[in-house]
């Protein structure tokens, strides 16, 4: 069963109900492509949700508890932290949206199923940063940068600040005042998203996207990484939040609106062909062409080339033949999409260099977590 | 490396009879010129290569330490805690310190001495059972620890490969006992938890340690406590609760198996506690 160039966790994801029916040799390429995908989590809460975990093979199960486990622990500690964010900020009286995957959750929102993250993001009005940075520190998150040149990338260029570690519980903090970096050509305004944000009720002073702006963002983060290791999970986040918008009336048409008034029509088209093309995902036909016409998208079916290499289990079995060359091509295009050529030249030099004086984690004797 | 292997794991089995395996691990030699000018090893999980590389003559110490990182980073099923594990009369002895205590030596002294291996490195414990799983593999030991064991266990002890120069100095492997092996599904219940300390010119000693001080060690040497959270909390709560808690102190391996035979066999120990009370 395991052939090259099949990807097993975009397989699974499609075909949950068929999964308790694998022999457990048939469930290990689905086991070790999801864990590079970090979807097991997400096969695990789905099939739990269907009542179809039970039915599995207990080899293949145990894995899928373990990353059940990881995931329910921080569903817990989730709405902890928000808590503490939302103090932290709450003299200040502004809009604190959370966003991503902590948004799913507290949201309580489909996408969160499974979802893993290693940080909480959230969006600020961009004349509140020093404020909000300011409030932070005194809450006890501190700037994990210390390098000059990274803070002046962050801070110049960039959509965020640089992200910020809590000294004591060690979680870690992105601080967003928009959605994509202001080098870009066309920013959104985010007084737009900001302004249609929608308040959390369990948590004062905090709020998550619209559901149209939430959609887009995702997408936008997507179509502009140039890290795509998650590019299949978070393709599965898409797949989950269009699925449980997209019977509302009216949803598809305030989605295309909003794209148009964002700037965001690329990252839609891109982002609706890629939900439909490689996770089934119901959308109109009507939607798919007239995204594809507003986006003016320039080489449409070479981009689909290149997206369908990249958007899967980042695992040397799912591979697709021209993949190496898609990544490269995609990392290129999302520096080039981010920052003017001049500066990004002498963005990625500096980086170049900097990577040489580098050391990646040592493996060594197993030490607990201090 | 392959011949170091077959003498490590000759009494295990190749592949489980329904033909799943949890994870696929490799040490790979780095590519291009790096293969001639520095030759590195690279530690791989299903294709991903999660550390820095290390030198070409490392790669047994390395494949172990990945395989002991892919149980304590993705079998969250499983409460697991940096701690040697053996057993006797189907009672475990958990036996949890930070690396450099002498749990490692004393653990490879008690599997000489008629205690069954379980781990030398990680105890793994079902939290719903409340029981041990063993997880049989190559028992590590570091420097001077290797000639201690040598004469500790005499010919019974036969070394891998010793490589040099690791991170943690020199290190040597060992292959686990075939019985252990044999019976790596028979899970033990809780016995004993002694924190070990290896303490120059020391009297063995085994000393009470109340329970709730015994708890707070266990969580400190608990790699996915976090994971666990409240169910991690009843876990170790029952496990210290079920077993008999103690410190101990040693400098000679002998006097350290002879009183832990004592423990075993529920006999009076020579401790303070204990010493204070025949007075």
């Amino acid at each position: 069963m395991s052939s090259q160039g099949r990807d097993w966790a975009c397989w699974a994801l499609q075909n949950l109900e068929r999964l308790p029916q694998l022999t457990p040799a048939q469930w290990e390429p689905v086991i070790r492509q999801a864990r590079r995908a970090d979807l097991l989590a997400r096969i695990a809460a789905q099939l739990e949700r269907r009542g179809l975990l039970d039915s599995v093979p207990p080899a293949p199960r145990a894995h899928l508890m373990s990353a059940s486990r990881v995931w329910h622990a921080q569903m817990q500690e989730v709405g902890h932290e928000a808590q503490l964010i939302a103090d932290a900020l709450r003299s200040l009286n502004i809009p604190v949206v959370i966003l991503k995957g902590a948004a799913y959750v507290l949201a309580d929102l489909p996408a969160a199923e499974g979802r893993l993250f290693s940080d909480i993001d959230i969006l600020v009005p961009r004349a509140a940063l020093a404020e909000v940075e300011g409030a932070l520190r005194l809450s006890g998150w501190m700037s994990d940068y210390k390098d000059a040149y990274d803070q002046r990338y962050y801070r110049e260029w960039m959509h965020e600040l640089p992200p910020m570690t809590h000294i004591r519980r060690g979680t870690t903090l992105d601080v967003h005042h928009n959605i994509l970096p202001i080098t870009v050509r066309h920013p959104p305004d985010a007084a737009l998203l900001l302004a249609q944000a929608r308040p959390l009720p369990a948590f004062a002073g905090l709020s998550v996207l619209a559901p149209a702006d939430m959609i887009l963002h995702s997408m936008t983060h997507l179509f502009h990484n140039d890290d795509l290791s998650h590019g299949l999970r978070d393709l599965s986040d898409l797949d989950l939040l269009l699925r449980h918008h997209g019977g509302e009336a009216g949803f598809w048409q305030s989605l295309m609106e909003r794209a148009l008034e964002l700037h965001l029509a690329l990252p839609l088209a891109y982002g609706l062909w890629a939900t439909h093309e490689l996770l089934s995902t119901p959308v109109p036909d009507a939607v798919l062409e007239q995204s594809e016409l507003a986006s003016a998208s320039r080489l449409p079916r070479l981009m689909h080339w290149l997206w369908r290499r990249v958007l899967r289990t980042p695992h040397h079995d799912a591979a697709l033949p021209g993949a190496g060359l898609a990544h490269f091509a995609l990392y290129v295009r999302a520096h080039w999409l981010r920052m003017p050529p001049l500066l990004l030249a002498r963005h990625l030099s500096i980086k170049a260099w900097k990577r040489l004086s580098q050391k990646p984690q040592e493996l060594a004797a197993a030490q607990p977590p201090a | 490396m392959l011949k170091a292997l077959t003498a490590l794991y000759s009494a295990h089995s190749i592949e489980d009879a329904d033909g799943f395996a949890d994870f696929h691990v490799s040490v790979d030699r780095a590519g291009g010129l790096r293969r001639w000018l520095r030759p590195k090893l690279y530690f791989r999980v299903d294709g991903e290569d999660p550390f820095a590389p290390l030198p070409a003559d490392q790669g047994l110490p390395m494949l172990e330490w990945g395989m002991n990182w892919c149980v304590t980073g993705h079998c969250h099923q499983y409460l697991i805690l940096h701690a040697a594990v053996l057993e006797r009369d189907g009672r475990a002895l958990v036996m949890p310190a930070p690396s450099g205590s002498g749990k490692s030596t004393l653990c490879a002294a008690l599997l000489f001495h008629g205690w069954r291996l379980l781990s030398d490195e990680l105890a793994i414990i079902d939290p719903a059972a409340g029981s041990l799983i063993p997880l049989p593999r190559a028992v590590s030991l570091k420097n001077a620890s290797i000639e201690v064991i040598q004469r500790f266990a005499g010919d019974a002890v036969r070394f891998g490969s010793i490589v040099h120069d690791t991170s943690k100095g020199r290190v040597g492997h060992f292959a686990p006992p075939i019985d252990a092996v044999r019976r790596s599904a028979e899970r033990a219940a809780p016995g004993w938890i002694v924190f070990p300390r290896y303490q120059p010119g020391a009297v063995a000693n085994l000393a009470r340690l109340p329970r709730g001080q015994a708890m707070m060690r266990l969580i400190e040497n608990a790699f996915n406590y976090n994971v666990h959270r409240h169910t991690g909390f009843e876990a170790l709560a029952n496990l210290a609760q079920a077993s008999a808690c103690r410190t101990f102190e040693y400098s000679d391996l002998n006097q350290a198996v002879a009183l832990f035979d004592r423990m075993a066999d529920g006999l009076p120990l020579t401790d303070t506690t204990s010493s204070a009370l025949a007075a």
